[in-house]
C-alpha cells in the first residue's frame, strides 16, 4: 500500500492550517472592531466559501489562479511555476474553505471576551501587543483551538475543490479523498475500504481532541487559605 | 496632588456631563445605576474618549479637545480598579502582580518590590494561586495591590464592595480604609451605597442622570443636601412640594399644612426633605406647631425598628409624594393599626430645604 495520500494529506492539511490559523485570528480581531456595517459586509464574503458547494470555490480559483487566469498567469510569467494540479494547490483550496470556520470561531471568542480585562492591562501601562498575546489569546484559548481543530478537520476532508485545482496525480497531488474516489471509480473497494478506515481513525482522533479541549478548559478553582481569616 | 475632569459625551439619548475636582482627598462619585459614574472614570482613564472637555491630573493634560490632547490609557499613569476587579485569570497572583511592575526598571528591584507587595498586602503564601481560587476579598487585594505596583498618579474605584456578599463586606471595607488611608494622592470612589460613602469619603459628587451636581463634604452632603437628588441619595424618604410664606414658615403643599422651619428657606427652594428617623409621633402637650395629622396605611416591624407608612389626611398623593414614612427604633405607645388615625411631629430642625437642580447655578452666582 503507498501511504503517500496519508502524508500529502496531513502536509496539505497542516499547512493550511497554520497559514488560516494566522488569517482567521487577525481577521477575526480586527473586524470585532470595525464599524456595524462594514463588518456585516465583510463578515458575509469571509464566510462565502462556508455555505458555497466547494467545487464553485474551485471554479473561481480555477478562473484566477490557472495557468490562463490573470494570477496563474502573472505567477508563471513572472516566477515560472504553476499555481494549479501541484501538491500546493491543495494548500491554496483548503486555504479557503476553511478559513471561515476558524474566523468565525475566534471572532466568538473575541466578542465574548472580557473588555474589562484588557481595559485595565492598559491602564497597568501593558502594551497592546503584550496584552493580545499574553491576556486576549490565552483567555480565549479554547475557542481558537476549537476553530484550529476544525480548520484541520476540514482541510483534511476537503474533496470538491481541490480534485478541481490540483486534481488527482498518484505520488503527486493524490490526497485520501480523492484517492478514495479514484479507488472506487476503479471498482478496487478492498483498497478503498483501507483508506477509508484510515479516514475514519483521524476523524476520530480529531472529534477527541475537540471533546478534550472542551472539558480540559476549567479554571483551577477551590478557595486558598486566608491567613487573614485564620489569624482573627 | 489633584484632578481636574469637565467632560461631555453623548451615547444616544444618553448625555454624560460631568464636572468636578479633587485635591489629595477621596472624593465620592454617587448615583444610582446608570447614571454614568463608571463612564466618568472609564473617561479618566482613557479607555473611552470623551466627545469634549478636559481632564487634568497633577497639572498634566490627559485629555483637551480644545488642544487635540489625548493620551492613551498607557500614558495616563491612573489606576482603575473594576467592580469584577478584572485580574488576569490565566496568570498566578505574582504575574498579575508583576506585570504591573513591567514599567519598573531592573530585574533585582522588581523581585524585592514584589516581595514587598505581596507582605503589604497580605498576599504572601498566596502567590502560585490563580484569581478564580481565591475569595472575592482576596481577589480585591491583589487588584488594588497590582494597582499601586503599577504606581499611580491617581485611583479611582468602582463599585470596589459591591462584588461581595454582605458577611465578608466588612472585613474587606475595613481593609480598604487603611489601604486607601496610605495613598497620598487623589481618590475617586463610585458608589452607590450612602453608607459606604458615608465612612470612608471626605467628599461628595452627586452624578444624576449623566450630569454632576456641586462638589460637597460629607457633613454637609448628609446634614443638609441641597438638591432633590442628592436628598434621594443621602437616604432622605419624606419630600413635599412648599409653597414659601415668610422666611421660615411654609405651606407643604402634598401634606396640608403649615410647617416652620429652623433654617430659613431660599426664594428659590421648591421641596423639603425630612429624614424617616426624625418624624416623630405628636404626644398631647407638645408646643411644637409642625403637627401633621395623617391615616396609617402601614405598620411595618423591622427586626429593631418600626417603620410607619402615613398619608396626611385631605392630601390626595398621585405619587411617592405626599406620603410620610416615620421610622422608630421601638414604638412604645398603645398598638397601632393601619386605618387608624395619628398625628406626627416635624421637628423645625430636621427640615432640610431642596433645590430642583436646574436652580442650583442661579443661587451660585
Amino acid at each position: 500500500m503507498d501511504w503517500f495520500p496519508l502524508y500529502n494529506s496531513l502536509r496539505v492539511a497542516s499547512i493550511s492550517t497554520f497559514l488560516t490559523f494566522f488569517l482567521g485570528v487577525f481577521a477575526a480581531h480586527y473586524i470585532a472592531k470595525t464599524p456595524k456595517v462594514l463588518k456585516g459586509l465583510i463578515d458575509g464574503i469571509l464566510t462565502l466559501p462556508l455555505v458555497l458547494p466547494p467545487t464553485v470555490v474551485g471554479f473561481f480559483m480555477l478562473k484566477l489562479i490557472g495557468p490562463y487566469g490573470p494570477l496563474g498567469s502573472l505567477v508563471l510569467e513572472k516566477f515560472g511555476f504553476r499555481m494549479t494540479m501541484t501538491w500546493y494547490s491543495a494548500v491554496f483550496t483548503t486555504t479557503i474553505i476553511s478559513f471561515p470556520l476558524m474566523y468565525r470561531t475566534a471572532r466568538g471568542a473575541f466578542e465574548a471576551f472580557d473588555t474589562t480585562l484588557l481595559y485595565s492591562g492598559q491602564t497597568l501601562g501593558l502594551s497592546n501587543t503584550f496584552l493580545f498575546w499574553r491576556v486576549v489569546m490565552p483567555n480565549c484559548k479554547q475557542g481558537i483551538l476549537a476553530g484550529t481543530v476544525l480548520s484541520f478537520a476540514r482541510a483534511l476532508g476537503e474533496f470538491g475543490a481541490t480534485t478541481m485545482v490540483s486534481g488527482y496525480m498518484p505520488g503527486r497531488t493524490a490526497i485520501i479523498s480523492t484517492t478514495v474516489y479514484q479507488l472506487w471509480r476503479e471498482g478496487n473497494d478492498a483498497l478503498a475500504y483501507k483508506w477509508v478506515f484510515v479516514n475514519l481513525a483521524i476523524s476520530l482522533i480529531v472529534l477527541i481532541a475537540v471533546n478534550m479541549l472542551e472539558n480540559s478548559y476549567k479554571q483551577p478553582v477551590g478557595v486558598a487559605k486566608d491567613h487573614f481569616e485564620y489569624e482573627n | 496632588m489633584s484632578i481636574y475632569v469637565k467632560i461631555r459625551k453623548k451615547f444616544g439619548n444618553f448625555v454624560l456631563n460631568t464636572e468636578f475636582e479633587a485635591d489629595n482627598e477621596i472624593l465620592a462619585l454617587l448615583g444610582s445605576s446608570g447614571s454614568g459614574k463608571s463612564m466618568t472614570l472609564k473617561c479618566i482613564a482613557g479607555v473611552i474618549k470623551p466627545d469634549e472637555g478636559r481632564i487634568v491630573v497633577d497639572g498634566e493634560t490627559l485629555f483637551d479637545s480644545d488642544k487635540n490632547i489625548n493620551l492613551s490609557p498607557q500614558e495616563r499613569h491612573v489606576g482603575l480598579l473594576f467592580q469584577n476587579y478584572a485580574l488576569f485569570p490565566n496568570m498566578t497572583v505574582e504575574q498579575n502582580l508583576c506585570s504591573a511592575l513591567r514599567r519598573c526598571d531592573g530585574q533585582n528591584n522588581r523581585k524585592e518590590r514584589l516581595e514587598l507587595i505581596l507582605d503589604s498586602y497580605y498576599l504572601t503564601g498566596l502567590e502560585k494561586h490563580y484569581p478564580g481560587q481565591l475569595s472575592g476579598g482576596q481577589q480585591q487585594r491583589v487588584a488594588l495591590a497590582r494597582i499601586m505596583a503599577s504606581d499611580p498618579k491617581i485611583i479611582m474605584l468602582d463599585e470596589p464592595l459591591s462584588a461581595l456578599d454582605s458577611y465578608l463586606r466588612w472585613q474587606v471595607e475595613r481593609e480598604l480604609a487603611e489601604i486607601l488611608s496610605k495613598f497620598k494622592g487623589t481618590t475617586l470612589y463610585v458608589s452607590h451605597n450612602r453608607d459606604e460613602v458615608y465612612r470612608l469619603c471626605h467628599k461628595v459628587c452627586v452624578i444624576n442622570g449623566g450630569h454632576s451636581e456641586k462638589v460637597s463634604t460629607i457633613d454637609d452632603f448628609f446634614n443638609a443636601p441641597s438638591t432633590l437628588a442628592s436628598a434621594f441619595l443621602s437616604g432622605c424618604k419624606n419630600y413635599s412640594r412648599i409653597e414659601k410664606q415668610s422666611n421660615d414658615t411654609f405651606q407643604a403643599l402634598d401634606w396640608h399644612a403649615n410647617l416652620k422651619s429652623a433654617v430659613s428657606i431660599p426664594d428659590d427652594a421648591t421641596y423639603i426633605g425630612v429624614r424617616a428617623h426624625s418624624v416623630l409621633p405628636f404626644y398631647d402637650g407638645d408646643e411644637s406647631q409642625n403637627k401633621v395629622t395623617c391615616r396609617v396605611l402601614e405598620v411595618r416591624n423591622d427586626l429593631f425598628s418600626v417603620a410607619f407608612t402615613l398619608l396626611p389626611l385631605d392630601a390626595n398623593p398621585k405619587n411617592e409624594f405626599g406620603l410620610i414614612r416615620m421610622e422608630l427604633p421601638s414604638f412604645k405607645g398603645e398598638t397601632v393599626q393601619a386605618g387608624d388615625i395619628m398625628a406626627v411631629k416635624i421637628p423645625e430642625d430636621a427640615i432640610m430645604p431642596l433645590l430642583k437642580r436646574e436652580n442650583y447655578r442661579k443661587l451660585k452666582d
